[in-house]
């Protein structure tokens, strides 16, 4: 357990002393959103419409774009190698490295995803499916997030084959996600909806750890 | 069994740091680099790895060490993953993080005391001590260096340490720190693989050299 809590906190703290780019992220999502309604027309009825699904999108594009970094800076520094030979399983070093991601990326989108929600008019009940279904939603981007960045770690176009080999997986969440929100707006119940997330969030929190793990070890060979 | 498990004779006496290459091999690519290596490295001794560059040095540290898997023949190796201590080329410190820092996490990550103090002392025999609140990428590559081993410092069991060109950018002073750490944690039953491009100047104990150029491909 001691590996699992000093790599967390180590990418915590490294994150906090290069605040400008551990931000990207989130400042990427910020524009991206605020940038429809200039595109799109101040038309509320068309904005609070296609709100949910441009939400997840941007989400699942600033995921991805953090993502291609997660075990780079580690690999070329032989820090990798350490963690790998801590003595724990490689899925330990998996695990705290997505969970640093998911708190440096998925939680920041989380809480601001409600004003967001506001910015496109969208009704209190839509705005809690929204946020409940990002809860639910971001850690499944960051566990298989990591399960290609360590399938690409140290390939040339890695940055590319990251987002070919992840983006058709993150695709049903964003599905179930932006769903959700059409099914509240709509009066039907989202519960199918946020069933079939915890469902793919236990699918991928059991699975893509170990895949990480394994990526991990051949890509270090 | 829990209480049989944590037996205190159990824990004062861990297994005997002895690593044994047999008929290793190890392909790169298409290219053997080598074939039915054979060495031991009990404890008390420094092994020395030569060879030209490129002859697959540090790949067979990496074989050693756990991190790749040899084309044939096997590593036999006594103690457990927390007797083994690998420095590899790249010091695997944090350009943004303190020299105290990277040290603490190094510590931690591998189950050593990563109490202040005694990251200090580790520090302060490799005469880092003045430079530790600075970050990683203010020090020159010879400070970086002497920083990655000061982990060695940190080691207080017997255990195996395998060591890639460990006197690289090192100062006569680094040089001479390094010799009597090799010295002490030999004497207290340590082993030690290393390789190194210059000439030891370790006295004791005499390092076994194994020639890589001298095993058949």
């Amino acid at each position: 357990m001691s590996a699992f809590t000093a790599v967390l906190a180590r990418d915590l703290r490294l994150a906090a002393r290069r605040r400008i780019e551990a931000l990207l992220p989130i400042a990427f999502f910020s524009v991206a959103l605020s940038l429809f309604p200039l595109g799109v027309g101040p038309e509320a009825q068309t904005l609070r419409q296609i709100a949910p699904g441009i939400v997840w999108v941007c989400a699942l594009l600033a995921a991805m774009l953090s993502v291609t970094q997660l075990y780079a800076a580690d690999h070329a520094d032989g820090s990798l190698e350490q963690m790998l030979l801590c003595g724990e399983s490689a899925v330990v070093i998996a695990a705290a490295k997505a969970l640093a991601h998911w708190l440096l990326t998925g939680l920041p989108l989380i809480l601001v995803a409600p004003f967001f929600g506001l910015l496109f008019d969208m009704q209190g009940d839509a705005i809690a499916a929204l946020t409940f279904g990002l809860v639910l939603g971001t850690p499944i981007l960051s566990l298989l997030g990591g399960v290609g960045a360590a399938l690409t770690l140290g390939l040339r176009s890695g940055g590319v084959l990251l987002i070919l080999l992840i983006l058709p997986l993150c695709v049903p969440a964003l599905i179930f996600g932006a769903g959700a929100v059409s099914a509240v707006v709509s009066g039907i119940s989202p519960q199918g909806h946020y069933s079939l997330l915890g469902a793919l969030l236990i699918v991928t929190a059991l699975l893509a750890p170990w895949a990480t793990a394994a990526a991990l070890r051949i890509s270090t060979e | 069994m829990r209480g049989l498990e944590s037996h205190p004779r159990t824990v004062l006496t861990p297994p005997l740091p002895t690593l044994a290459a047999v008929d290793l091999a190890c392909r790169r690519g298409d290219r053997i680099l080598f074939k039915g290596l054979q060495f031991e490295a009990k404890p008390g001794q420094v092994v020395w790895l030569r060879g030209a560059n490129g002859r697959g040095k540090t790949s067979l540290l990496r074989l050693l060490a756990g991190l790749s898997t040899p084309e044939a023949g096997r590593v036999d190796w006594a103690g457990g993953a927390h007797q083994l201590v690998y420095i590899a080329h790249a010091n695997a410190l944090k350009e943004d993080l303190t020299v105290r820092e990277s040290l603490r996490f190094l510590a931690r990550l591998h189950g050593r005391d990563d109490s202040v103090a005694r990251l200090d002392a580790a520090l302060a025999l490799f005469g880092m001590a003045s430079r530790r609140d600075a970050p990683v990428r203010t020090l020159s590559q010879g400070q970086r260096r002497r920083v990655a081993l000061s982990r060695l410092a940190l080691d207080a069991a017997p255990s195996l340490w395998i060591l890639d060109e460990p006197f690289d950018s090192l100062d006569v002073e680094g040089i001479a720190t390094l010799n009597g750490l090799l010295t002490r944690h030999t004497a207290a039953g340590g082993s030690v693989v290393l390789t190194s491009h210059q000439v030891l100047t370790l006295v004791e104990p005499q390092p076994l050299t194994v020639q890589l150029d001298e095993v058949s491909v």
